[in-house]
């Protein structure tokens, strides 16, 4: 079985052409990252002033958890029947597919990016009040930088829905690693149908572990553990345990917190 | 809306909602199950808390369709077996607790667990009786998030043919037809909305001391 796997995955002739593995897989990455842009700019700004204000939090966290009871395939369906019934075939799919990739990985972010900028410790907030600087200021400078961890966490959680949702995205004829899972599926051809979903997981882990290191580099170092770090301490010990809780499941928190 | 066609489907989509609740209710009570001795060992050891929650990240990274398909090459059973379905939700159920167990009894305030430990509590009894009802409230807020995904996930088992509510999605875009869709959306988000109530309410029942308190306070 896992030879069978390995055979369909090594075959060259499945890595080139207009249904090869590298085709696929741009494909697949160009979704995600389109969609995880769209949430980002939606998510960011919004996230951001629910954040500062404190205004809505609510209503947010409201819309983030009824958004996550949603099946993510059943308004997949319906958005695409929608698009196909109302905007030009060539386009429709692929708009509709797209817009709910970012509809899914808007909630993640936006919690997230509230989370982090309401958790900014008051002292530095009043400290930059203090110093001169205006909402705008202090949001820019002092709370968004202080929230990066968390918005990288957010920024993860939306790539993963993207990726696992692009796969789901076949099923509607979206292109995609997903095609090798559904057309295998038709085709009852096994070590396809595993090819396809052995390389969405891979897909899955390693843009997982590039945001993971670039979310590392791109906090301050007084917030991370990075010292630490090269100075051969343990990197868990600074975080544990109530920082890590906030910092990679932001879910959780909101959740407990209502 | 077409009743008409509900009517119609009545028995199929009842029986697809009984099975979407096991499907999702059985691999969040197992995965629960599961999650608590290893995430206090993951507490109360803390060589073993890094591996544990690197393992349990790995696992919550990779995709639901990707498990319902590799599964079955691992486990040796039939592509269609509701099994790969309830074995992969378990793995992310006990991926996104087991971390929240740890951090949840490791939270634990050490003044509650001093005043076990002098009153003569062992380990053992001291985790069961007093430190995992301290932190029921948070292990409670993770099972929400936990079941809640669970019900949406099992959904899209329907693209490999799994019967369940997703049925209703699968069968909608055949059709060209949006009520089983819709049909299909609302059952899924009834049966996330009445899993979520049975936890806050078990939470609420299990942690009667916390009523008190805000009544006190």
């Amino acid at each position: 079985m896992i030879g069978d796997i390995w055979a369909w995955l090594t075959t060259s002739a499945h890595w080139t052409g207009s249904d090869g593995i590298w085709q696929r897989t741009e494909e697949h990455v160009e979704y995600t990252l389109i969609a995880v842009a769209v949430a980002a700019v939606i998510a960011l700004p919004i996230g951001a002033l629910i954040g500062h204000t404190g205004r809505g939090t609510g209503l947010v966290a409201g819309t983030a958890d009824a958004l996550r009871a949603l099946p993510s395939l059943g308004l997949l369906v319906m958005l695409a029947l929608w698009a196909l019934g109302h905007l030009p075939v060539g386009i429709a799919l692929q708009t509709a597919s797209i817009a709910v990739l970012a509809l899914l990985a808007i909630p993640p972010m936006l919690t997230s990016t509230y989370a982090g900028v309401a958790a900014v410790d008051p002292a530095a907030r009043d400290a930059a009040e203090g110093m001169g600087m205006s909402g705008g200021q202090v949001l820019l400078r002092v709370e968004l930088p202080i929230a990066v961890p968390l918005l990288f966490s957010g920024l993860r959680s939306a790539y993963l829905q993207a990726v696992a949702t692009a796969t789901i995205a076949a099923f509607v004829s979206l292109g995609g690693l997903g095609r090798y899972v559904i057309d295998g599926l038709a085709q009852h051809d096994y070590p396809k149908m595993a090819g396809g979903a052995l390389l969405v997981a891979v897909l899955a882990v390693l843009g997982d572990r590039i945001l993971a290191v670039v979310g590392h580099f791109a906090a301050s170092a007084g917030l991370t553990s990075r010292r630490r770090l090269w100075a051969n301490a343990s990197p868990y010990r600074s975080s544990y345990p109530t920082a890590s809780l906030s910092e990679t499941q932001p879910e959780v928190v909101n959740a407990a917190r209502q | 809306m077409n009743w008409d066609w509900l009517a119609r489907n009545a028995s199929e989509i009842i029986s697809w909602t009984l099975a979407h609740v096991l499907l999702s209710g059985v691999p969040t009570v197992v995965g629960l199950a599961l999650s608590i001795p290893l995430g206090a060992l993951a507490s109360r050891y803390r060589w073993a808390y890094p591996p544990t929650v690197t393992i349990a990240g790995l696992l919550y990274t990779i995709p639901s369709i990707a498990l319902f398909v590799l599964l079955p090459g691992i486990l040796g059973t039939g592509i269609l077996d509701p099994i790969n379905v309830i074995v992969a939700l378990t793995l992310y159920t006990v991926a996104l607790m087991v971390r929240t167990v740890a951090d949840a009894l490791t939270a634990v305030p050490p003044d509650v667990r001093q005043a076990a430990v002098a009153m003569g509590y062992r380990p053992l009894r001291r985790l069961i009786t007093v430190e995992l009802p301290v932190a029921i409230p948070v292990i409670g807020a993770g099972l929400r998030v936990a079941a809640v995904s669970n019900v949406s996930l099992v959904a899209v088992a329907a693209l490999i043919g799994v019967p369940q509510l997703g049925q209703l999605f699968t069968q909608g875009q055949q059709l060209d037809f949006y009520t089983p869709i819709v049909a299909g959306i609302v059952l899924c988000a009834a049966i996330a909305v009445i899993f979520d109530a049975i936890i806050l309410s078990t939470v609420k029942l299990a942690t009667p001391w916390r009523r008190l308190g805000r009544a006190a306070a």
